[in-house]
């Protein structure tokens, strides 16, 4: 086999089989690998080399047989294609959708009709099985919207800015009138976050128990729900929010305000992580894909832009004909817009695979349609796991059929919308065991376990934020002085008679207010001693 | 148009009439966000729950021993019994199962100095009143007379027995090589170093070279024998005495030494102009030291009344035992199940206890077993991040050891400093650096 190998010329070209092996690895490496090899053979330790040759060894076949898993995974997601040139896939409507597909597909498309206490924000639980709906005026009420049954109702009789559900369909938030409130599945309210105030936009990072929230006086605080402890707030100094959304990937939560920008927080920053400016006008909404690679954002300059928030760039920009009101990317990478009273939904505003933003092309069309029946959007949500978008707006909530929207394959360990109630319990028992400490919050989440390659000084610097840097003039100045002081001392050994600079006039000044203050002390001793006892008056001491 | 939407029916997740939940999984990455930080949070739980059940004592043997229990030796043929030998001369014998006495007998007049199984399950004993006595405990009731007595010239202090002849060799001044199916004979060889004079206060017969045989004397000297040419191969003079041999089971030409300078020293027969590995941790002389069946670990029992658990590879102890009530230890020994170790101290207690401090017996389930596998792996891969250092480094210690221990580190450090000092002000290569696997050797002679 050495032999062989050997004996063929260095540009032979591989023979078939090793050339598919080749490739295969390529392919794994792709799409479960965890970036770029260590090259191992330019180290000289041999301890070291054989160490790391055996991990890289390990990844791969991670990645292969995490490939070869994929045999295992039992759905295919779902498409529109037109047939013929003239076919048009967003004239494709609801209707004509629900005879094509299976009676159990069609039945996931509805419409509630709730036009009194609207217009209703919706919200699906990450398993994409229970649905909250919250009316502006009060009206909350949760579902199991697989099967239609409701799990509670309540009349709140407060002004509703917004709902979420906390890590299961056990819990879900309400920012109300005042203040936020958590509800049990019940609707029984359990707790009252007085500390939150006017809340507008609330967002909850189900790995890190963290429940995110901004409001009219502009502070965005972040309270652990596992807890009940208030971890971090910081004001945004920029105006009440218009938009808040949180990165899927990397818990980092994006603040829209009213000048156009878009900041970027994490709870261990007191400032932003990033500032973008995205539009000239107000940010109306923004989504994040869920590998956090792109941010399409709307504002009320009628435009919707897609960033690339690895190099924050823009990628491109599309005119929408009224203010985007809500935006959501599906988990293959649809967008929906509710914008007026209708909704249009977009594929292929970005492909992850492309590295540079000027090859992303601009889309033409969009890829589906709906609405234009008078009912104002409010937001418009994806169901995870399904090829369904839930679509709140002023009459109600309308459930519709876009293929090709939802993740095929759940992983049941992760997310089950068929879970049963013993699998959540003990997910939720797990949940809690791993939660994230919010300090492991960064914009690159894969931080942890890397090599700390500053200096043990820089090190220390960098712990202690607020240290003031070490001032060499204050700190002789406040040195115990003898009769010749740390001063002098210092100017004449140390301080470079030619070159006056800034530290070399404040010395000079100090030293001389010095001299200033003993020679006044000096002449105080004296009087007080007495013109017998004058001459034991001392300079310094 | 072609039109295709998403369906699951729930008889494919739920198989109809059986209660068993099917569990797909997708290892896409962008399903699983957060893998670095959950996993490290996994790894710190790991961590924190191996330390909250670690709990390393297990039991005392019986009520012990009257007076200090200063000899140990594991039977070769069973695994749960061993015997204990104490400074008013009594041996016991016990069942670990159990962890009762099973068999005892006044074997000596004071300190029984060494023990040892013959392979038919007999028990030697050795003792300063020149006599080694053969019983069988097995097979006769407590308090019973010796099978077989030999009687030597001088007093005995070690006791080693061969791997499948039937004959042992006993240490006094000189090693003596007696046969145990020639009852009450003189010893057959006697081996000695040609010009010492010297007690010989250990000696251990190699298990696996089975003809060799390694002895420390109160010169400081370790000398290796070979029964087949029945002369000495080899001396070695360390700086201080040694108190206890062992020969590593797997690795036939490693053995330790454990010395009276608080450190267990690995030695290959065939180099011993270093050690293999210098073990340092213990704060006062170390009395016994064992090997694991495995020959990866070793166990050592201190005069600063803690054992310390070693890898054999790592200069510092991985684990530190102790309690309350133990006073000096003298003897410890490594069960040959791997799963405990036995020490001996000057309290009179024989301990049990478990050589992995948060390991448990008994049955596990599949999915219990693999989720400890799995702790296990997380705590390797993430054992360098400095939290979970930290937390599986942490240990008690008694406040005497702590505090002895910081003032070694004074004193070895004023050592190395007066040394680098003299460095400094002499003629450059002239005093040399020595490598710490080196500087306790001070001759070897063939």
């Amino acid at each position: 086999m050495e032999v062989s190998k050997r004996s063929r010329a260095p540009t032979a070209t591989l023979d078939p089989e090793a050339a598919a092996e080749k490739k295969r690895i390529v392919e794994a490496q792709k799409a479960y690998g965890r970036g770029d090899k260590i090259r191992t053979k330019s180290i000289k330790d041999k301890k070291l080399r054989a160490n790391l040759k055996r991990l890289e060894h390990r990844y791969q076949n991670a990645a292969l047989a995490a490939k070869d898993a994929e045999i295992l995974l039992e759905n295919t997601s779902g498409f529109l294609e037109p047939e013929g040139e003239l076919e048009r896939t967003y004239k494709v409507r609801q209707d004509e959708i629900a005879e094509s597909v299976g009676v159990e597909t069609a039945k996931k498309g509805f419409e509630l009709k709730l036009n009194e206490l609207g217009p209703y924000v919706a919200e699906y639980t990450r398993n994409g099985r229970d649905l909250l709906l919250a009316g502006r005026k009060g009206h909350i009420a949760t579902v199991d919207w697989r099967d239609g049954k409701l799990g509670c109702e309540t009349q709140l009789g407060e002004t509703v800015r917004d709902a979420k559900w906390l890590h299961n369909s056990l819990h879900f938030a309400v920012a109300q009138k005042q203040h936020v409130y958590i509800y049990d599945h019940n609707g029984v309210e359990i707790h009252k976050l007085s500390k939150l105030v006017e809340v507008t936009g609330m967002e909850f990072l189900p790995y890190h128990f963290l429940l995110a929230t901004v409001g009219n006086p502009g502070w965005l605080r972040y309270t652990d729900t596992s807890t009940g402890q208030q971890i971090f707030e910081a004001p945004t100094k920029l105006g009440p929010p218009t938009a808040f959304g949180q990165n899927p990937h990397n818990a980092i939560v994006h603040i829209g305000h009213s000048n156009g920008q878009v900041t970027l927080w994490s709870p261990n920053s007191s400032t932003p992580l990033v500032k973008l400016l995205t539009h000239r006008g107000p940010v109306r909404s923004l989504a994040m894909d869920r590998e956090g690679r792109y941010m399409v954002s709307t504002g009320q300059d009628l435009k919707m832009s897609v960033w690339d928030i690895r190099t924050f760039k823009e990628v491109n920009k599309y005119f929408t004909r009224q203010p985007g009101q809500s935006i959501a990317i599906s988990d293959r990478n649809l967008t929906a817009v509710g914008w007026g009273t209708q909704v249009s939904i977009w594929k292929g505003l970005f492909d992850k695979a492309i590295e540079d933003v000027d090859e992303q092309v601009k889309v033409q069309s969009p890829y589906m349609a709906w609405g234009g029946e008078g009912k104002r959007i409010e937001r418009v949500r994806w169901c995870p796991f399904e090829d369904v978008l839930g679509v709140g707006h002023d009459a109600g909530f309308s459930s519709i059929i876009v293929p090709g929207a939802g993740e095929p394959n759940f992983d049941a360990l992760e997310a089950n919308p068929y879970e049963n109630k013993k699998q959540r319990q003990e997910g939720e028992v797990k949940m809690l065991l791993n939660k994230i400490q919010p300090e492991m919050i960064s914009l690159n989440p894969d931080f942890v376990g890397n090599l700390d390659q500053r200096s043990e000084a820089q090190r220390q610097n960098d712990r202690d934020l607020d240290a003031k840097p070490e001032d060499v003039v204050e700190k002789l100045k406040n040195r115990g002085r003898g009769k010749n002081s740390a001063l002098r001392r210092y100017l004449r050994k140390r301080g470079q008679k030619n070159v006056i600079d800034e530290r070399r006039l404040r010395l000079e000044a100090a030293l001389k207010e010095q001299n200033h203050r003993e020679n006044d002390k000096m002449k105080r001793q004296r009087e007080e001693y007495g013109p017998a006892l004058a001459r034991f008056a001392r300079k310094g001491g | 148009m072609k039109i295709k939407a998403l369906t699951r029916s729930a008889s494919s997740i739920q198989t109809p009439g059986s209660s068993v939940a099917h569990q797909p999984r997708n290892l896409d990455p962008a399903l699983h966000p957060f893998e670095r930080a959950r996993e490290y949070t996994r790894a710190l739980n790991a961590t924190k729950l191996e330390r909250m059940f670690a709990a390393p004592f297990v039991a005392q043997l019986g009520r012990g021993h009257v007076d200090g229990v200063y000899s140990i030796a594991k039977d070769p043929e069973s695994l749960e019994r061993f015997a204990s030998g104490s400074g008013d001369g009594v041996a016991k014998v016990w069942d670990l199962g159990s962890r009762e006495e099973i068999w005892q007998t006044k074997a000596h007049d004071n300190v029984v100095k060494g023990m040892a199984w013959t392979r038919d399950k007999q028990l030697l004993t050795c003792a300063a009143d020149k006599t080694v006595k053969l019983y069988d405990p097995y097979n006769t009731p407590s308090d019973s007379a010796p099978t077989t007595t030999f009687f030597g010239s001088g007093a005995f202090t070690s006791i080693s027995h061969h791997r499948h002849l039937p004959s042992f060799a006993v240490a006094s001044s000189v090693i003596s090589i007696y046969d145990t199916s020639r009852p009450s004979s003189a010893p057959s060889q006697t081996l000695q170093w040609p010009t010492t004079v010297d007690t010989i206060t250990n000696c251990a017969f190699n298990q696996s070279e089975t003809s060799i045989i390694v002895s420390a004397g109160t010169d400081r000297s370790l000398v290796l024998y070979d029964l087949r040419t029945s002369s000495p191969l080899h001396r070695t003079v360390l700086t201080l005495a040694t108190n206890s041999l062992a020969w590593n089971p797997v690795e036939p030409f490693n053995f330790a030494a454990a010395s009276e300078d608080h450190n267990v020293y690995l030695f290959d027969m065939r180099q011993m102009k270093r050690a293999l590995n210098v073990l340092r941790d213990h704060v006062a002389a170390v009395m016994d030291v064992d090997f694991s069946p495995t020959g990866e670990e070793l166990v050592t029992a201190s005069y600063d009344r803690t054992i310390r658990l070693w890898n054999r590879d790592r200069g510092h102890s991985r684990d530190i035992y102790h309690t309350k009530r133990m006073q000096r230890v003298f003897a410890c020994a490594w069960t040959p199940d791997n799963d405990f170790v036995l020490s001996g101290s000057d309290d009179g207690n024989v301990r049990l206890w478990r050589a992995q401090a948060s390991k448990r017996q008994g049955v596990k389930t599949a999915r219990q077993r693999q989720q400890l596998e799995y702790d296990e792996e997380l705590r390797k891969r993430w054992g360098h991040m400095p939290e979970i250092r930290r937390i599986s480094r942490h240990r008690h210690i008694p406040k005497n050891v702590k505090k002895a221990g910081e003032i070694k580190k004074e004193e070895l450090m004023a050592l190395r400093r007066r040394e680098e000092n003299e460095r400094k002000h002499s003629k450059k290569g002239k005093v040399k650096r020595r490598a710490e696997r080196e500087k306790m050797v001070l001759a070897t002679e063939q």
